[in-house]
């Protein structure tokens, strides 16, 4: 048993754990604002974690550095918050939801307006 | 426009490296011929590509953008143990809330950075940008002082954002 | 123990997949179930590299960045289909 194979297993359980919190967090989580936290941080790291170990197991085993993965880590580093930002953009214009303990909905408000006075723009 | 104008071989010296590197990456190799082609489309493509692009805030501190990188990655792991926390933990002692963050900077880069910053930090989701660029507003997974929340984005990401772009 | 490991987290991350499908069906709202949909992407990502490791071949590094790829481009067409009702406008 060599110190390679088990700092990949270390990677690769951290990696499994934070994507299942991710998911655990988005079916148990009460509101779709709340549920966007968890896979845009846990999801997104748990892949990363996933992605480094991948990295260090073909790195030992070709005896190369093989590290075409962190194309997908900087790729989905740099689209989570895109993505999430685009839903929660959709969530406000479907008026999804909130829980009741939600705190500033006057800022959710305003910014739900502005989202509808860019809507009264589009002219199909 | 002052990039575009200043190297005429070269409209995007940080695209190229990229192209380069991505190209190297995609083939996982430093072979001598994938070398040459990926030098040939980092030269060909900014130059096709050149007229389309919209003149953005050039990095004016390369040193403290690196160590801006390099804080937001920590910052990203500390953010995803805390939210693990709070998601495994019991859900009635979580207070979400809105707040809207007054912004400084103007152009969009800076500001696309900040809000994918603040996406990926700790508890808070960037939803909406007013239309006047003046206000981010975002979600927060544990909202305890709104004040103090807005103070550490401003302090911690926004003035380095700031300062990099010379803005 | 690699092995162990791999058929465990393996496991876990269908069980992840299996919670996401759940909200995907159950979820309340449409950006519910995009969201759904966008961490099935990345959970699918996950397991196809995870079967990489468990084949110990590099192959599987393409299908994950395609996927990778679409589930944003997807991701993004749906939200701007509930935000406009349009795609390409």
């Amino acid at each position: 048993m060599d110190w390679i194979e088990i700092i990949t297993a270390v990677f690769i359980l951290i990696g499994g754990l934070f994507t299942l919190i991710g998911s655990i967090g988005l079916s148990r989580l009460p509101d779709f604002y709340m549920r966007l936290h968890a896979p845009t941080k846990a999801t997104t790291l748990g892949l990363g974690a996933l992605l480094l170990a991948s990295m260090i197991h073909f790195t030992s085993l070709r005896g190369y550095f093989s590290i075409h993965e962190l194309l997908i880590t900087f790729f989905l580093l740099i689209t989570a918050p895109v993505s999430a930002h685009m839903m929660a953009k959709a969530g406000l214009h479907v008026k999804t939801r909130v829980e009741d303990s939600t705190r500033g909905l006057e800022v959710r408000d305003a910014a739900k307006r502005r989202n509808e006075e860019n809507a009264d723009d589009y002219q199909p | 426009m002052e990039n575009t104008r200043r190297f005429r071989f070269l409209p995007m010296p940080m695209h190229s490296v990229l192209l380069f590197m991505v190209w190297l990456l995609l083939n996982n190799t430093l072979a001598l011929g994938h070398l040459l082609l990926a030098a040939f489309l980092a030269l060909a493509i900014p130059l096709l590509v050149a007229p389309l692009q919209h003149t953005q805030p050039s990095v004016r501190r390369p040193l403290l953008a690196v160590k801006q990188v390099l804080l937001v990655l920590g910052d990203i792991v500390k953010a995803n143990i805390e939210v693990a926390i709070l998601v495994m933990g019991p859900l009635s002692r979580m207070k979400p809330g809105f707040v809207a963050v007054p912004l400084d900077i103007e152009r969009e880069l800076p500001i696309t950075l900040l809000a994918s910053t603040i996406s990926l930090t700790p508890g808070t989701v960037s939803c909406e940008l007013s239309k006047d660029r003046r206000f981010l507003y975002i979600h927060a997974l544990n909202l305890v002082d709104e004040e103090e929340l807005i103070t550490t984005i401003k302090e911690r990401y926004e003035a380095p954002l700031k300062e990099i772009f010379g803005c | 123990m690699l092995n162990f490991v791999l058929v465990l987290v393996s496991a876990l991350v269908s069980i992840a997949l299996i919670l996401n499908l759940w909200r995907m069906i159950q979820g309340p709202g449409m950006a519910d179930r995009f969201l759904a949909l966008d961490t099935m992407y990345i959970n699918s990502i996950a397991l196809i590299i995870l079967y990489g490791i468990h084949m110990g071949s590099p192959l599987y590094f393409e299908g994950a960045l395609l996927i990778a790829l679409l589930g944003f481009v997807s991701t993004a067409a749906l939200s701007k289909y509930l935000l406009r009702g349009d795609i390409i406008e």
